[in-house]
């Protein structure tokens, strides 16, 4: 078994393979650089890497958002494109989650992963381990920084905060949450491949015609449409 | 020793068609699959681009699976794969792209990069084999230029638009006329129901220019009508639309067959999506009886708007002359027209 993993969704480019319980290779970078030039040299140089043929993958696995719309798209293309013409399945996780999963496997409590989405909003969700295995606690949302802190502090329990965005929303957290925020160091920012693929590879496929990003908002232009037709 | 026949699989995703296609020798289409989103986009009055490329990552597989179904061929049977590298809509060609991209990286096939106006004009080999020197109009949304060939490959823009595009313009005067998007069709299809009675400009530029210029034709329509709609009076919107076409195909004809005289050419071929105007065609094909030395080709509607076959027709070329991408292609929103050599 050996599965290619793809995210694309942020900053992180993020690509790694996973020989059945053996992560066997992961590139990460953390620049704002185009992905599209990168992901596939990326791939092909990681696979060459690890003596990995195309024809030699199970499965791939994509981290299929939220994030950058573009960014997110680009990782959703390769991925579905070499799961079709490899005839192999695709699945889908979450960015946040890879991210929650990086961060906090060994974290006793709350995770809250999150990106940064301009004007005060983030991307985030609430996750927590147990017995080993990640579940979702609040489903992934765009959502005010503050809004998010004052309701995660009804819950009265410590929550890991982690991602590259952390610094725009510290503060407002912290004020919230006080000392049970926790906040993860430089190492825990970046979502880890090797992790996309350990996740994914317990998921079951989808059918790769139907798989689609998770925006989690609509187009501007949608959201515009659909307003001014309930306006009639 | 028979040439082996030569197999290339087109990839086009610059604006709001998802298309694949097989074209045999780079003549013979083997299959043409093209989604048009144009029913998406129509409540929006025009592309929007977020909701375009929405679109192609949820179309590209399917259309791809279309294609090789329809051809009965396995992929490893392609010599290449051909994509648009550009221009276009961003976020749209970085789907036709990366897919692209995926697909050589995965079954071991070169890649090649095709400049979308190049494509149109390669749409003409589907119908004709290409004779040189040739002229080619490109009238389309986006662009309004002659493009002068010498040989396979070989690309010069001898004029172009300085302002809008000749499709942009008709799909303002349709606007203004309140006719729903796009409005180039609707305007044809009224011209030939009026007269064009109307005196509108005409923006030759220039003594000896090949460029073009819409921006004051198009002001010139919309003052026409806030004119007569301040005394009152009502112009019949056929008389608006055939003056308004009869401007457009006086200067677009006059220009291609100045330009099809002094570079003493062989061949005209018609190219773009505002070539399947019917006005422009008999216009063209009036024009050139006078010509009989210069070769008229004007491909089918199918062809002159956005489609893959002609891509890989184009990439056809390129392929031949040793053009490959690697896989750092990116998609180029304001790519320039390039000379393969
Ligand atoms: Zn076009």
């Amino acid at each position: 078994m050996k599965i290619l993993s793809i995210d694309t969704s942020n900053y992180v480019l993020g690509i790694g393979l996973l020989d059945d319980n053996v992560v066997m290779g992961e590139y990460i970078s953390n620049l704002k650089k185009n992905h599209s030039v990168r992901v596939m040299p990326a791939i092909q140089s990681l696979m060459e890497e690890c003596s990995v043929a195309p024809g030699d993958l199970t499965k791939i696995v994509v981290a299929k958002g939220p994030g950058s719309y573009t960014g997110v798209r680009i990782g959703v293309t390769i991925a579905k494109t070499l799961a079709w013409t490899l005839n192999i399945p695709i699945a889908g996780v979450s960015s946040l989650e890879v991210l929650a999963a990086s961060a906090g496997r060994y974290f006793d409590g709350f995770i809250s992963p999150l990106f940064d989405a301009r004007r005060g909003q983030i991307y985030t969700g609430l996750y927590q381990f147990k017995d080993g295995s990640i579940r979702k606690v609040i489903e992934d949302q765009l959502v005010m920084a503050s809004d998010w802190a004052l309701r995660l502090n009804e819950m009265q329990a410590d929550v890991l905060f982690a991602g590259n965005d952390l610094g725009i929303h510290q503060q407002a957290i912290t004020e919230a949450l006080g000392a049970r925020a926790k906040f993860t160091g430089p190492t825990g920012n970046n979502p880890r491949p090797g992790e996309l693929a350990v996740l994914g590879s317990q998921r079951e496929a989808e059918p790769v015609h139907e798989f689609v990003p998770n925006y989690i908002r609509l187009a501007e232009a949608e959201a515009k449409w659909i307003e001014a037709q309930n306006k009639k | 020793m028979t040439k082996k026949d030569q197999f290339i699989m087109g990839i086009e995703t610059s604006c709001d068609e998802t298309a694949v296609s097989i074209v045999k020798n780079g003549r013979e289409i083997v299959v043409n699959v093209v989604a048009s989103q144009i029913e998406s986009h129509k409540r929006f009055g025009g592309v929007v681009p977020e909701i375009a490329s929405r679109h192609h990552v949820e179309q590209i597989t399917i259309i791809l699976e279309e294609a090789l179904k329809q051809a009965a061929m396995p992929i490893g049977d392609l010599d290449a794969i051909a994509v648009t590298e550009g221009p276009g809509l961003v976020g749209a060609l970085l789907i036709g792209v990366n897919c692209a991209k995926a697909l050589a990286f995965a079954n071991g096939l070169p890649l090649v990069s095709v400049h979308h106006i190049a494509g149109h004009i390669y749409a003409n080999r589907l119908v004709k084999e290409m004779e040189f020197p040739l002229i080619a109009l490109v009238v389309s949304g986006g662009h309004t230029e002659l493009v002068y060939m010498k040989e396979h490959g070989h690309f010069e823009v001898i004029g172009e638009t300085r302002d809008d595009a000749a499709g942009e313009a008709y799909d303002k005067v349709a606007r203004t006329l309140g006719m729903p998007y796009p409005g180039g069709p609707h305007i044809d299809r009224l011209a030939h129901e009026g007269s064009p009675a109307i005196d509108l400009p005409r923006a030759w530029l220039e003594p000896g220019s090949y460029d073009f210029s819409f921006s004051g034709l198009k002001s010139a329509v919309i003052n026409t009508v806030h004119n007569a709609e301040q005394r009152n009076e009502i112009i019949a919107p056929e008389t608006l639309a055939a003056s308004f076409q009869a401007s457009v195909i006086d200067v677009l004809v006059t220009k291609t067959a100045r330009a099809a005289r002094e570079y003493g050419v062989k061949q005209v071929v018609l190219a773009g999506g505002v070539a399947a105007n019917k006005g422009l065609r008999s216009a063209l094909t009036a024009v050139f009886e006078e010509l009989p030395d210069t070769e008229l080709i004007i491909p089918p509607l199918s062809l002159c708007t956005d489609n893959a076959a002609m891509i890989a027709a184009a990439g056809s070329i390129f392929f031949e002359k040793g053009q490959r991408a690697d896989m750092t292609l990116n998609g180029n929103p304001g790519l320039e027209i390039t000379i393969h050599n």
